[in-house]
């Protein structure tokens, strides 16, 4: 067995024993399990198993959606500097993108075929399409990234050893990388409308004055903001998977130029990203909202949980602060700083996509409304966790047998 | 959705929404089918050559 399961690792790469691979993998399968039955159950009983109800048709899965598509954000955006604007250091990081993102968006997928209730009914969004939903256009654009990113693993798998001795795998390898820009662009085109789309959806909706923004033509500014912070925080994503996985193999996988340029570009994305907001919060607070007869203060007092802190934490603690460290040559040189930083930055997206799904939704809009909490039911947490653990495996099961990091040799011999 | 489903109007959403789906989805089958016939070509040549 051990000897079948040597000749699927890739030469030259050391590997921990089978023994404690499979251990491992049974310890995350058994939450993945959980997750499972959990969404055996959804499917099975409905969604009565969630504690969704009127107030909240949008909730922890449509937090977690958003999320990990912003942070599988990093596959397009360093896709495209590697493919379309020619970084070229980036080659080395590019696998690990690619995967992190077909992690995230396949996530993605599976939460939507979830909440969506009836699954079987899944393909009406493409046959009876509302062409003037912008959810539509997520859907879309999502599918369509998704099968970008499934061609843009494949070559990554046709790489395996054992794989690659079949000549048509390693012919197709060898031309899916030769187009693979007119791919990558086609991805990054994608994924500014899905990105974009997901921040439009809170932005039109003007019937809930939190989210409300005002735009361009048919695009709220919730919409760019969405896509910019995305390309922001998603390599910031890449970069924290990156110096995980790294600690628990205890080897160096990427060069440190690689992650530099990474953290840099992200930075300069972040500043201004989080200059964007500011501005856009302040424009929402002395324009947007006088005229609705809204007051900036409605939105963070009169209840026992969203206050000025969780704004602060969203737009200083994980947009200013992560941006200043990650501009700074100094500061991100430093190992300590730069996981502080990427993880500021994931956090501050992540409250960024909660704030405006789950927060716009417990806001009263109506005279005679008070604010609504909801809490997730054990069903919705477990679906939720249900992606982290699927995403675990198959990184654990690539990082094994395919080579990911194409540094790993020259920096562990 | 096709022009032919009885929900399709020739209007400017429709044909916009619907018509950069099909646009995206023929670059990717394209792509897709390009590399998969050169692949075959690439590998059939190779026979060939073996043979000679």
């Amino acid at each position: 067995m051990d000897s079948l399961d040597r000749a699927f690792i890739p030469s030259g790469a050391k590997r921990c024993s089978l023994f404690q691979f499979t251990s491992f993998i049974s310890v995350i399968g058994i939450v993945f399990l959980w997750g499972v039955y959990a969404m055996l159950l959804i499917w099975i009983k409905g969604l009565n198993q969630t504690n969704m109800n009127d107030a909240y048709g949008f909730a922890l899965w449509i937090w977690a959606d958003l999320a990990v598509i912003a942070l599988g954000g990093g596959a397009f955006f360093t896709g495209l500097l590697r493919y379309v604007i020619g970084k070229d250091e980036l080659k080395n990081i590019i696998n690990y993108a690619v995967i992190i993102g077909f992690i995230c968006y396949s996530s993605a997928l599976l939460i939507l075929a979830i909440d969506i209730g009836q699954p079987l009914r899944g393909w009406f969004i493409f046959w009876h399409a509302n062409v003037h939903s912008m959810l539509t256009e997520v859907a879309f654009c999502l599918s369509c990234y998704f099968i970008v990113l499934t061609i843009e693993y494949l070559p990554l798998i046709f790489e395996n050893p054992q794989i690659d001795k079949i000549p048509f795998y390693h012919k197709l390898s060898h031309n899916m990388h030769d187009v693979m820009a007119i791919f990558a662009a086609t991805g990054a085109f994608l994924s500014f409308f899905h990105q974009g789309s997901l921040g439009g959806v809170s932005g039109v909706m003007y019937g809930r004055p939190f989210a409300y923004r005002e735009g361009i033509f048919i695009w709220p500014w919730t919409f760019f903001l969405f896509t910019w912070s995305a390309a922001a925080c998603g390599p910031c994503f890449t970069i924290a998977l990156t110096k995980l996985i790294e600690k628990i193999t205890k080897k160096k996988l990427v060069k440190d130029n690689v992650i530099d340029l990474l953290a840099k570009i992200s930075g300069w994305m972040l500043a201004s990203y989080t200059i964007a907001k500011i501005i856009d919060t302040i424009y929402w607070v002395y324009s947007t909202l006088p005229p609705q007869g809204h007051k900036f203060m409605d939105f963070y007092s009169n209840n026992s949980f969203y206050g000025l802190w969780i704004l602060i934490l969203e737009v200083v603690i994980g947009g200013a602060v992560p941006a200043f460290i990650l501009v700074s040559e100094k500061l991100r040189c430093n190992k300590s700083y730069l996981t502080i930083a990427v993880i500021l930055a994931i956090i501050g997206v992540s409250v960024n996509r909660w704030v405006m799904v789950v927060q716009a939704l417990a806001i009263p809009v109506l005279p005679f409304e008070s604010w609504t909490f909801y809490i997730p039911s054990w069903q919705e947490v477990a679906t939720t966790i249900l992606p982290v653990a699927y995403g675990v495996i198959l990184i654990a099961l690539s990082y094994r047998y395919l080579p990911i990091f194409p540094q790993e040799k020259e920096l562990n011999n | 959705m096709f022009p032919f489903v009885f929900e399709w109007v020739w209007d400017m959403p429709h044909m916009v929404f619907m018509g950069a789906l099909w646009y995206a989805l023929s670059i990717i089958g394209l792509g897709m089918t390009y590399c998969i016939v050169k692949s075959v070509i690439d590998v059939s040549k190779k026979e060939t050559d073996n043979h000679h």
